[in-house]
Order: structure tokens, then C-alpha cells, then sequence
């Protein structure tokens, strides 16, 4: 295998990684005006993931500066194509991450009320976003031999893009809900186990959707493998969740993910960003790569790297594995 | 205005608001970490509430660093695309090892330390400290070794109209690099320095009179802070003029701007201050008041060398580069129009003096922090801590004017040519723009800066806060019940 083909399956790693990781956080987010009772609930949601959002949030950056790095073509053709809907995104997690932090510093309702909403908001919005993006890049874009993207601001948003938004969204969903069956104890976790039962048969439909589109314009007989695990992997998740092994069902929605993206980007290969104006157009490995140097260079810093990063990423969890319950949340102390 | 204009304003503003956080995360996290190893080799509480008050002011102020950055990186591709195609081979690997052995590091292992206050032994905790301060600096190096590779391409072949990497080393130990690294992380001690000196010498002067159980907290930080200030502020002046010598090397026009120096001369004086018209982009109308033969100095450690002027650079910058710019549609408007060499001369030359000037007062506030403290004198004198309080802005400006002078001084290029390197490794910043439509620029910059002001103001309030609140607003009530011993030390 070309050490191209290798970086763009690292690429792929990188963003499953974000899908996997802050996709349940995300989730968190989102549910928070779903599952939660009172403030207290609130807490104890946005505390499961309190030690690790930030951490997570890293696999964006990392995956879009190896882009750049390792493509740098796709990158610049991608991020400018799409340039209304990452801002959003960015909008977003700006918000987002700030809202953590801010939420619980001043000790009154109406301010906690406000960073919530933001946390809902700014955990909605950017699976959407980036969904968005990421089937963009696998189903094409008017591109001209620049490389540019023809047309208005809006042209990624298109029926097909946006059910990858939905797909993503509904992946988040769902695997927060689990990621909070597993985390939390009580009335809390039993509320979030049932929701994920019951969410689950419809949340997921529109990744089954998106595969099947993508499978039917590019897909290959392997790629069909792979759509196949990634519904197999939903199933055993929601008869997992259904029978209460929390463990398992999170595990088995990191299959589904992992077989989805795997699906996707395998139809998308030797492809990075198609022209749906002209074939020849179509940004591919081989043309936007960086040069074999570069490639190698990079290679050494993420064979020692990344290895690092899931050891110590791993100890994290390990060190904040307990379940959390209202109980254990400390009354609000700020100035 | 065009996407050009649009484009640059976006970055000048992102950059620079990033540039306000980035500083006190760096010297902070530093600092904070230095005082919970005191405190776990020593057991003194006066540690630990400094450790605990510190650190909830770096917490306030880092979750905007970190969403700040993203938009830094991701601007490359949306306004920069033509850019990032043209260094994508160069310029992506050191923000790839930022991500990959930095960023990983300083987000994990802060949730860790923020976390882990009862879930980690003491020194594994303190490690995690002392893991995301050092990653801060490590982050600091490779982003800093990317914008030194834009002001002095080196480590590279011209093949096929790109340059194309051929030693990481080269761009990793660039000697532009190795000087701005220093100086900018002496300059983010400046802040951290101010920082602690002012918040800690108004809540010595506030409780003056009461004998309070925290003075000692209080004055050991206004201690910690004047050191750290004089140090940084030796390091800033050292690094700086080494940095100086390097661009009248590298960067002959960006120095000549710096001074607004029309002509050549031999020797050349240093301009102490304007008196004329620097706002006009004409030097000849810049009349400065000059120490003879300084500059000559300041350039090449003697005191009787030639320095060339604006004028005589612009001859030879057009005859090296071109008196147009090319007639590419790329351009638009620009396509063939000739090329201004000249960087903005007032934002150029008082830059650099703002820069310097700053600098100076703050570490200026420092020493007299430590005079004062020294017999025990800062609750009695009313003037030092207001002097103090105003005095945390110095150093935040002098930076933000040192990145202001440092990016707008290499215009018009994006990527400055090395005169010892490659031919054909630079870039017009003109060149660099992505091609989108002006509603999609305006629509970003109107709606960052937005969000950036309204947060700005959020993070002030709440810094006030926390100041305000002291050692009591940081740390909880002891918890004495049975029910709380499963309690988290921390929770958002």
C-alpha cells in the first residue's frame, strides 16, 4: 500500500475517532433538555463527560490539520467549498466549549439557563455540520479545475448532504443516550436506557439511508460487507440496550460508526472530494497529496504519537470510570 | 471591500483576540504548576490556596484559548485556500505535530488535573499540572515554527511551482523560529507576571486594614509575579534584539519601516519618536528625532555599518520580484496592477514602539512590585495597586502591537522571500486568498467578531469575579458528613 493510501486511511481514523468519541458527548448535549429532571440531573449529564469533551474535541483538530498536512489540496478545496456550514459548526463549538466552562461559575438560574441552551444548541449543530461536510466530500461538489466549488454559498446543502447531517445527528443521539446508560446510576440511567430503545429504530435510519445511497452511486461488493456490519451492529446495540448490558450496546453503536465511516470513505477511495461537474475535475489520493517527504515525516510523528494519545486517552476513562449519581454532585460554590 | 481586505481583517482580529488569551494560558499554567509542586514538597496551605486561586482564573480563561484556536486552523482552508495549496506541503506537517503531540496532551491532561483532585494520588496529579503546562509551550513551538517557515522559508526545493519539503529539521530549528519562540514566551511570562502582581496587590491594599489570614497568599504571589516579570523582561530585550539583528537580514524592509529610514545611510540612526507625519505612506514626510548611529548598532553590533533604506530596498525588491503583479484572474482587481513593497508605515513604526514601549513599563511594574514588598510595603501606598491593576494591560498590549508590527510588516508577502534560499519560495499575500464570494468573508467576520466581543465581555465579568470572590470564592466549605465523602471534589 502507498504511503498515500495509508495517510488516507489514518484521515479516516482520525475522523471516526471524532465521530466515536465526541459523538457521545454530543449526545450528552443534546439530551440534556430530554433526560434531565432539575439542575442537579443537569450536573450530573454534564459531568459524565466533563474530564474528556475537551480531549475529544482534539480529533477534529487533529483530523483537519493531518488534511492539511497530508492533503493539503483537499483540504483547501473542502473547507472553502463548504465555507457557510463549518462556520456555523464553528460558531457552535465556540459556544459549546465555553459553556462548560462558564455554566456553573455564577450561581443563578437564568444564567444557568442560558449556557444550557447553548449547550443544546452548540451539541446539535455541529454533528449536523459536519455530517454535512463529511457526505459532501464523499458524494462531490461542482468543482472547476481549480479545485473551486461553482456556484453559491449553499451548494453543499443538497437533499443527499442533508441526510448525512441527519445521519450523523441521529448516530449522536442515540450513542450519547447509551454513553449515559453506562455512566450514570439510577432513575437517570434507567430514563436514558429506555430512551435509547425506543430512539434507536428511528435515529439510526437516515445512516442506513445515506450508506445505501452511497453504496448505490459507488459502492463496491467489500463496501457492501461493511454496510452490512454497521446494520448488524445496530441491531445487537438495540437488543443490548433492550436486555440492560450498557457496555455492550456502547460498544456495539462503536461498530456501527466505525463500519459506516468505513463504508463511506471505502465508496469514496481513490477519491477525496469528486466533481459532480467533471470526472476530471474530481480531486483524488494521488493528486492532492503532499509529497512522499512530507508523508514520511508525518508518519514517524503519528506512528509515535497517536499511540501515545489512546494509552493516556484510555487512562482518562479509566481514572473517571465510576458512575455518577446526584448524590455524589457537590452543592454550587462560586465568589 | 474585496476578500482580500475582508480576509486579512479576519485573520488580524482572530488572531490577535487569540493572541489575548493564549499568553496568560502559557505563563499561568506555568506559574500555577510551580506553585502546587511548593505546595506538595512543602504541605503549606499558602501553596495550595495560591495553586487553587490561580488556577480557577487559567480555568476561566483557557476554555476561550481553545475555541478560539480552532478558528485559526480552519481559516487556512476557508480564506486561505490558494495559501494552504501553495505550502500545504510545508506548512500542514508542524500544525499536524501540533494536534498530534501538543494539543492531545494539554486538553487531556487539563481535564485530568481539573478532574482528578480526588481521584489521582497527589503526584500523579501534580504530573498531570505540570504535563498540560509544558504541552502549552510545546504547542507554542510548532505553531510558532509554521509562522516562522511564512516569514523565512528554509528546508525546502522549488519543484513544480510548490515548494516542497525536504528537511523538517530545517523548518524545526529555523533560526527565525528559534528566536521568536523565546521571545514569545518570555512575553506570555510578561503577562502571567502583570497578571499576578496587579490582582494581588489590590487584594493586599483592599484588606489593609483587617489582619487578614490570606496576606501571605497574596504577597507571595505579587513576589512570584515581580520575579517573574524582571526575568521575562531580560529574556524579551536579549531575544529581541538577537531577533532584530536577524531581520535586518531577512526582513530588510520590515526593519526599515520599523525605523521609517527613507534613505540608506552610513551610519544609520535609531528614531526615538516621530514628530512628522507617519500616518502618510510617503517617508520622506516622516520626520523622526534620532540618536546617531544606533540603528547601525541595533543591526549589526557595530556602530558605522550601512542600513539601507525604504527607498533603496523598493528598487531592489522590484527588481528581484517584479514591479507588477502578475496577470493572473486569480488576482482580480490586482491582476497586473504594480506592486506596493512598502508595509504600511505607521502601523510599522509605531508597532514596534508600542511594542518596546510596553514592554518596558511592565517590567518597570515588576521591580517596583518587589521594592515594595520587600519591607512589607504595598498595603500603605494607595498608588501602587491601582498603578498595578492598570498595569495588567501593558504587557497584553505591548504583545498584541509586537504580532501587529511582525504580520503586517512582511506585506505585501504572505510568504516572505529568504534572500539566502530557494528562488521562487514566496508568495504575495494577494495570491494567497481563497476565491469566494465577499458575502461568505463578511458573513464570518461580522459573525466572529460578534461572538468574540460578546464573549470578551462574559470572560471579564467573570474574571472580576473571581478576583473579587479571593481564596474564599475557590475553595468549598469543608464537607463533614458521611454523605459527602463520595462527593466529587469537582464538578462543573
Amino acid at each position: 500500500m502507498s504511503l498515500e493510501t495509508i495517510w488516507f486511511c489514518i484521515i479516516v481514523l482520525f475522523w471516526l475517532g471524532y465521530l466515536f468519541l465526541e459523538g457521545f458527548d454530543f449526545g450528552v448535549g443534546m439530551l440534556l433538555p430530554v433526560l434531565a429532571r432539575n439542575d442537579t440531573e443537569r450536573r450530573v449529564m454534564i459531568n459524565t463527560i466533563g474530564p474528556v469533551w475537551d480531549g475529544n474535541e482534539v480529533w477534529l483538530i487533529v483530523a483537519a490539520g493531518a488534511m492539511f498536512a497530508a492533503f493539503p489540496g483537499w483540504y483547501a478545496s473542502l473547507f472553502s467549498a463548504t465555507y457557510l456550514p463549518l462556520l456555523v459548526v464553528l460558531l457552535a463549538l465556540i459556544g459549546r466549549g465555553v459553556a462548560f466552562e462558564y455554566r456553573g461559575k455564577v450561581d443563578s438560574q437564568r444564567w444557568r439557563r442560558n449556557w444550557d441552551r447553548v449547550i443544546v444548541i452548540g451539541s446539535w449543530v455541529p454533528p449536523l455540520g459536519v455530517g454535512l461536510i463529511l457526505t459532501t466530500t464523499v458524494l462531490g461538489l461542482p468543482l472547476d479545475a481549480h479545485g473551486d466549488r461553482i456556484g453559491g454559498a449553499f451548494e453543499a446543502v443538497r437533499w443527499d448532504t442533508l441526510l448525512g447531517a441527519l445521519a450523523v445527528a441521529g448516530f449522536a443521539l442515540v450513542h450519547g443516550a447509551a454513553f449515559l446508560a453506562l455512566k450514570t446510576a439510577g432513575d437517570l440511567r434507567e430514563r436514558a436506557r429506555v430512551f435509547a430503545v425506543r430512539a434507536l429504530p428511528v435515529a439510526l435510519v437516515p445512516m442506513v439511508l445515506l450508506l445505501a445511497v452511497v453504496q448505490w452511486r459507488d459502492g463496491a461488493l467489500w463496501t457492501l460487507v461493511s454496510l452490512a456490519v454497521a446494520v448488524a451492529a445496530a441491531v445487537v446495540a438495540w437488543r443490548k440496550l433492550a436486555a440492560d448490558r450498557d457496555g455492550q450496546a456502547f460498544a456495539a453503536l462503536g461498530v456501527t460508526i466505525a463500519a459506516s465511516v468505513v463504508t463511506l470513505f471505502g465508496a469514496l477511495y481513490p477519491d477525496v472530494l469528486p466533481s459532480t461537474l467533471d470526472a476530471a475535475n474530481s480531486l483524488t489520493v494521488a493528486g492532492t497529496a503532499s509529497s512522499p517527504y512530507t508523508l514520511e515525516v508525518i508518519t514517524w510523528v503519528g506512528a509515535f504519537g497517536a499511540p501515545a494519545v489512546l494509552v493516556y486517552q484510555g487512562w482518562t476513562y479509566w481514572v473517571f470510570r465510576k458512575r455518577i449519581n446526584a448524590a455524589q454532585i457537590p452543592p454550587v460554590h462560586t465568589p | 471591500m474585496d476578500v482580500l481586505q475582508l480576509a486579512r481583517w479576519q485573520f488580524g482580529i482572530t488572531t490577535v483576540y487569540h493572541f489575548l488569551m493564549v499568553p496568560l494560558t502559557i505563563g499561568l499554567s506555568v506559574l500555577v504548576a510551580g506553585m502546587q509542586t511548593a505546595w506538595v514538597r512543602t504541605g503549606d496551605q499558602r501553596y495550595y490556596k495560591m495553586t487553587k486561586f490561580w488556577g480557577k482564573l487559567l480555568l476561566v480563561n483557557f476554555a476561550m484559548g481553545v475555541v478560539t484556536g480552532i478558528v485559526q486552523e480552519f481559516q487556512f482552508g476557508m480564506n486561505w485556500n490558494a495559501y494552504s495549496r501553495f505550502v500545504g506541503d510545508v506548512f500542514g506537517a508542524p500544525l499536524a505535530m501540533e494536534g498530534l503531540v501538543a494539543f492531545f496532551v494539554e486538553s487531556t491532561f487539563l481535564g485530568l488535573w481539573i478532574f482528578g483532585w480526588d481521584r489521582l494520588p497527589k503526584k500523579v496529579h501534580l504530573a498531570c499540572a505540570w504535563a498540560f503546562s509544558l504541552a502549552t509551550i510545546a504547542s507554542a513551538y510548532f505553531i510558532l515554527a509554521a509562522n516562522s517557515w511564512m516569514q523565512h522559508p528554509v528546508g525546502v526545493t522549488f519543484t513544480d511551482g510548490k515548494p516542497r519539503l525536504n528537511s523538517i529539521w530545517a523548518v524545526l530549528t529555523n533560526n527565525t523560529a528559534l528566536a521568536a519562540i523565546p521571545h514569545t514566551i518570555a512575553g506570555a511570562f510578561s503577562v502571567a507576571a502583570a497578571f499576578l502582581v496587579g490582582i494581588g496587590g489590590w487584594h493586599l491594599w483592599r484588606k489593609r486594614r483587617s489582619d487578614d489570614e490570606h496576606r501571605a497568599v497574596w504577597r507571595s504571589s505579587i513576589r512570584l509575579g515581580g520575579w517573574t516579570g524582571i526575568v521575562a523582561f531580560a529574556v524579551l530585550a536579549i531575544t529581541g534584539d538577537f531577533q532584530g539583528k536577524l531581520m535586518f537580514e531577512q526582513q530588510p524592509m520590515k526593519m526599515a519601516s520599523a525605523e521609517a529610514l527613507c534613505h540608506t545611510e552610513q551610519p544609520a540612526s535609531f528614531s526615538i519618536i516621530a514628530i512628522g507625519d507617519v500616518t502618510s505612506q510617503n517617508c520622506e514626510d516622516v520626520k523622526t528625532f534620532n540618536v546617531p548611529a544606533l540603528l547601525s548598532f541595533l543591526a549589526h553590533s557595530d556602530f558605522t555599518t550601512e542600513v539601507k533604506g525604504v527607498e533603496d530596498l523598493v528598487t531592489e525588491y522590484q527588481a528581484e520580484y517584479g514591479t507588477n503583479y502578475p496577470d493572473d484572474p486569480q488576482l482580480g482587481e490586482l491582476a497586473g496592477k504594480p506592486v506596493d513593497y512598502v508595509p504600511s508605515l505607521p502601523v510599522t513604526y509605531w508597532g514596534f514602539r508600542i511594542m518596546i514601549g510596553f514592554g518596558a513599563i511592565s517590567a518597570g511594574t515588576g521591580l517596583l512590585a518587589l521594592w515594595l514588598t520587600r519591607k512589607d510595603r504595598i498595603p500603605d501606598t494607595r498608588w501602587f495597586p491601582r498603578l498595578a491593576l492598570l498595569g495588567i494591560a501593558t504587557p497584553f498590549i505591548g504583545n498584541s502591537a509586537g504580532w501587529i508590527f511582525t504580520e503586517m510588516g512582511r506585506q505585501p508577502f504572505v510568504v516572505v522571500p529568504n534572500p539566502s534560499g530557494v528562488d521562487g519560495v514566496w508568495m504575495f499575500t494577494a495570491q494567497a486568498v481563497s476565491r469566494i464570494s465577499t458575502g461568505e468573508v463578511w458573513t464570518s467576520l461580522i459573525a466572529l467578531s460578534s461572538l468574540y466581543a460578546v464573549l470578551g465581555v462574559v470572560e471579564v465579568f467573570l474574571m472580576r469575579k473571581y478576583v473579587r470572590g479571593g481564596i474564599d470564592g475557590v475553595i468549598p466549605p469543608e464537607q463533614t458528613d458521611e454523605e459527602g465523602k463520595d462527593a466529587l471534589a469537582f464538578a462543573y
